[in-house]
């Protein structure tokens, strides 16, 4: 067995240590070590964004990013996207907006989302549609998407 | 009585005919009476005593779902047709 | 585009409901937002091994050898498997709900025995501690092949000299085999009036042919799989499948077990489209854990989904339509071949029943040939070989419509298919909606909005699929709150729990909120086929009305018991048991329901349906594009979607359905293909070189429902989730043609397509 590395990290918002090896990506460690397994695989190879998780602010693939890079970051999954009980405004928007069929792109859309909103709460169709051209839906044809994202920002300028 | 529409690929066990009238008052009676008349219709489309799965029987534009126990009656449409489901 | 003066999703509405047509919240929408459900490759046991596949490099080979002995010896693996570990199925043939299939193929495709047909295709098998061990294990198996020339186009296969895949395959007539062995695994022909007459009357006749690629069904969610072969010989199956019967029923097929040794639970399903429901890796799971003792999960790589699981086929169409000059069609002839792949079944049997039925026209002739080529043995994808059907109908259509000067809308009006209208395969059309949504179509703003601008085009197109009924069963149990439990079989990929619930809750007078419906095992529910053929919200939802009706009826007799009455003095009306003698006597359901336990036995209605009243969907597109003729780039400015829907359940699903359709439909016409080299290689097996529609390529897809309810379902519904996709790529086409005037006969229409065709019309030769 390859020797092990610890890394210690926070994920949505807990302080979390685990054992990896070197070669084991970040979804492979949230999955199938952690048993965070909402964060989804699709490729494997960054195409399709069903693994989207923010890191340190940014989002990217977490199938793409080492475990081991996890050391000391800040790390938001989908699990960490509800506040308690409390949907958040994106989530409550995708059910009441359909924006959902087989739902495995969903974990990742969500995280994406809220990224954006995070830095903007009033973006255009056209900048929600290219911030969210790494997220592969074959479901939908994005339409619902776009729109409970837009429901959603709207939703959050009302709650300011 | 009720018609029995023969697939294009079968006519040559009906002379030809692409409509044929027969006697019955199920698909299966329907059948035995062709198969009387005209010889290897019911070795085409059977495989030992029911529909092969790759057929299905249509009466009056309606895909049976119970087949050869399916009731025909004096005006009935029997159409075999294949059989699909879709993705 | 963000100026909208009509509304963007339209419901035409002829009859309401009190649950039926209202939008609310899915059951399991919850757990898939905040990322708990639990999908097959979510799926974790004790001692779990991880499996992993050894795939064929070559398109064609026959296997010399196969030698496991030093993946047996690497420390972490504790299973290797081969075809030769399973039972040999002899001339077996199975029924799996697709139609007769023999045996040997289906477990030849599991892994494979003498031959390797395409690249991708599975030869070995093995199980390890982790992944990681499993994949380099693979790298230790050592397989001898004699290279053979690969086939891969159905003109190809068809020609006298072609390499055979398969050195016995006998041609099919309509379900007989006839002497010839070929590539060609099956013919049928439809014959409709006569065929030279009918052109012989015609002034006008356009006859083209068409190429469409190789496209897969690019569900998100790879196939995946957890298998336990049980110390008392029976086996578990976690699995994402459409259908879990249907991988119940396969996989004991192959296993040469009987189907109660076989248990089958469905997870959560991340997208199918007819791409998740043939068999692959749960047999291979299966021997895998019982040479292991351990359970063992298997999820395919993205490569191994688009090598070695079923894409749709490519395909060569001739069509020939005949006219009168004021647009009256009086014949029609179609030469249908499509390419099934490694083995037989390439879904040109439903090509052939789809490519005409939208007109109705004298006299008709079809051919279809069902040709075998070194590609990943096809599956179904949404409304199957219709799309590439009406890919070429509705573009003969089109160019008809041009020569004639008729509006080609008004064309498709005046020979729309219309209930009594005699279909070229025999039986007559009930009860259809192409008249109104051709005319819905007509009337909707988009058709005559102005489209200003240089390059810019407008197309349309119309499409059909059938739909299926096939078996389904519904338990539903009454809880003392008044609320119900409903349990099915049907997978849910896409809000069918709920548009299930709905029909029970309508019937039982409840809101949705108060039925609780659960996808359950195959040993915990009657036999349901599969998620597929649109068949769910129809199928389903009838075995769920038939069920709540049982518990209905049950109520009355228990509110008459507790009135001391007859039961047919007791009515129920809007979830309200009253008597009918005019007394004040009332109860709600939940007041009944909350007395169940102390005035009698549990209630608890059932239904097992096979409905026959399946009410076929046809669909349309109106598409505005814009080709740059510097890139070839083809963008869509505005899409709009129409469907009878019979009736909408849920309108939110149906209008997903319709956008989701729309929008693969739009993927497979501009952009999607197997881009295989000569040796049979595909050349772009990721999601970056596979390239699927993203949120930027696309506007919003508006939806027109309409509804011509369907005599068949007590809510008048039908099936929507495939008509769909058949018509874009004919739409674009049409559209591209209107805005660079080139004729496009291939498919994808990608910006080389379009510069060929534009350099084509200007005569230059590159």
């Amino acid at each position: 067995m390859p020797r092990r590395v610890h890394v210690q990290t926070t994920i949505n918002g807990e302080e979390i240590d685990f054992l990896c090896e070197p070669r084991q990506s970040l979804l492979e460690v949230l999955r199938d070590v952690l048993g965070l397994t909402g964060t989804k695989e699709g490729c494997n190879d960054g195409n399709c964004g069903a693994c989207t998780v923010i890191f340190d602010g940014r989002i990217v693939t977490a199938c793409l990013v080492l475990a081991v890079e996890a050391e000391g970051k800040q790390i938001t999954t989908v699990e960490g996207i509800a506040v308690g009980r409390e949907l958040h405004p994106i989530q409550q928007c995708f059910l009441e907006g359909a924006a959902l069929q087989c739902g495995v792109c969903t974990p990742g859309f969500i995280v994406a989302a809220k990224s954006l909103l995070d830095q903007d709460n009033n973006p255009s169709e056209d900048k929600i549609r290219l911030w969210l051209a790494n997220n592969l839906c074959r479901c939908t044809g994005y339409d619902k998407i776009v729109r409970s994202v837009q429901a959603a920002a709207e939703r959050m300028q009302e709650a300011r | 009585m009720p018609i029995i529409f023969i697939p294009a690929a079968m006519k040559e066990l009906t002379a030809g005919a692409a409509e044929i009238r027969v006697g019955g008052s199920t698909v299966r009676e329907a059948v035995a009476e062709l198969e009387a008349a005209h010889p290897g219709i019911r070795d085409w489309l059977f495989e030992g005593n029911r529909l092969k799965p790759s057929i299905a029987v249509a009466v009056d534009g309606v895909v049976s779902p119970i087949g050869l126990l399916q009731h025909v009656d004096e005006n009935s449409e029997i159409h075999f047709v294949a059989a699909i489901s879709g993705g | 585009m963000s100026e909208q003066s009509y509304e963007p999703n339209m419901v035409l509405s002829t009859k309401e409901f009190d649950v039926v047509g209202k939008r609310p919240l899915r059951h399991d929408g919850v757990d898939k937002v905040t990322g708990r459900a639990i999908y097959g490759a979510d799926v974790s046991m004790a001692g779990l091994m991880h499996g992993a596949v050894l795939r064929s490099p070559h398109a064609h080979a026959r296997i010399k050898s196969i030698d496991t002995s030093k993946a047996e010896a690497h420390p972490e693996v504790r299973a290797v498997v081969t075809s030769t570990d399973f039972v040999d199925p002899g001339d077996k043939t199975v029924d799996l709900g697709e139609g007769l299939t023999r045996l040997a193929y289906i477990r030849n495709n599991v892994l494979a025995r003498d031959k390797v047909l395409y690249r991708g295709h599975a030869v070995a098998a093995v199980a390890a501690a982790s992944l990681h061990d499993a994949l380099e294990a693979l790298e230790l198996i050592e397989v001898e092949y004699d290279l053979l020339p690969p086939v891969l186009t159905a003109p190809d296969a068809m020609k006298e000299d072609a390499p055979l895949l398969h050195e016995n395959l006998r041609m099919m007539e309509f379900g007989r085999p006839t002497d010839k062995v070929s590539n060609v695994s099956d013919h049928f022909r439809h014959e409709k009036g006569d065929i030279e007459q009918g052109f012989a009357e015609a002034d006008l006749i356009v006859e083209r042919e068409f190429d469409t690629s190789t496209v897969h069904q690019g569900y998100i969610e790879p196939h995946n799989t957890t298998a336990l072969w049980n110390n008392d010989d029976r086996i578990h199956i976690w699995t994402s499948t459409q259908g879990p019967f249907t991988i119940r029923d396969t996989t004991a097929a192959i296993l040469d077990k009987p189907v109660s040794q076989v248990r089958v639970t469905p997870t959560e399903i991340g997208g199918g489209f007819g791409g998740k429901i043939p068999v692959y890796i749960d047999p291979v799971a299966a021997l895998l854990s019982k040479k292991s003792g351990h359970p063992v999960k298997i999820v395919m790589s993205r490569a191994e989904v688009l090598e070695g699981t079923g894409p749709t086929p490519g395909s060569h169409l001739k069509i020939k339509m005949g006219v009168k000059s004021d647009g009256t069609m009086m014949a029609a002839q179609a030469w249908l071949a499509y390419e099934a792949g490694a083995y037989p079944g390439a879904m040109v049997v439903p090509g052939g029943m789809c490519v005409f039925a939208a007109y109705d026209i004298p006299n008709v002739t079809i051919d279809g040939y069902d040709v075998v080529v070194n590609k990943p043995s096809t599956a179904a994808y949404r409304a199957p070989g219709a799309t590439n059907a009406a890919f070429a109908t509705e573009s003969v259509v089109n160019e008809i419509a041009e020569k004639l000067g008729i509006d080609p809308l008004d064309l498709r009006l005046k020979n729309a298919s219309k209930e009594g209208t005699r279909r070229a395969d025999g039986p007559k059309f009930p009860r259809i909606g192409c008249v109104e949504v051709i005319e819905a179509m007509k009337n909707h703003p988009h058709y005559s909005a102005p489209l200003d601008g240089p390059n810019r085009g407008r197309g349309v197109a119309i499409g059909f699929w059938f739909n299926a009924g096939l078996p389904s069963a519904c338990n539903i149990a009454v809880n003392p709150d008044g609320t119900i439990t409903l349990v099915e079989g049907s997978p849910d990929i896409g809000g069918t729990r709920t548009s299930v619930a709905m029909q029970a809750a309508e019937v039982l007078g409840l809101p949705a909120e108060k039925v609780s419906p659960s996808v359950v095992d195959t040993d915990s529910v009657g036999f349901t086929a599969v998620t597929g053929g649109s068949r769910v919200t129809f199928s389903t939802g009838l075995a769920a009305i038939e069920a709540a009706r049982d518990v209905r009826d049950q109520m009355i007799r228990r509110a008459a018991r507790i009135w001391g009455v007859e039961e047919d003095g007791v009515d129920f009306e809007k979830g309200v048991f009253h008597l009918k003698n005019g007394t004040e006597n009332r109860m709600t359901f939940s007041e009944l329901a909350e007395q169940i336990a102390t005035t009698g036995d549990p209630i608890v209605g059932r239904a097992g349906v096979n409905p026959p009243g399946v009410g076929g969907s046809f669909s349309g597109n109106i598409a505005d594009v814009e080709v740059d003729p510097e890139t070839g780039k083809v963008t869509i400015l505005r899409f709009t979607a129409f469907q009878d829907a019979g009736k909408a359940i849920h309108p939110s699903y149906v209008e997903g359905q319709m956008q989701g359709g729309s929008v693969q439909g739009i993927g497979w016409a501009l952009n999607e293909e197997y881009f295989m080299n000569a040796e049979g290689k595909m050349m772009n097996s990721s999601l970056l070189d596979y390239r699927m529609p993203t949120s930027l390529d696309l506007p919003m897809i508006d939806t027109v429902i309409i509804e011509v309810a369907n005599p068949g379902h007590p809510f008048g519904a039908r099936g929507v989730g495939e008509a769909n996709i058949v018509p874009p790529p004919a739409a674009l086409a049409n559209a591209i043609n209107n805005a660079v005037d080139v004729a496009m006969n291939r498919l994808p229409m990608n910006p080389v397509a379009v510069m060929e065709a534009i350099w084509g019309k200007n005569g230059a030769t590159d």
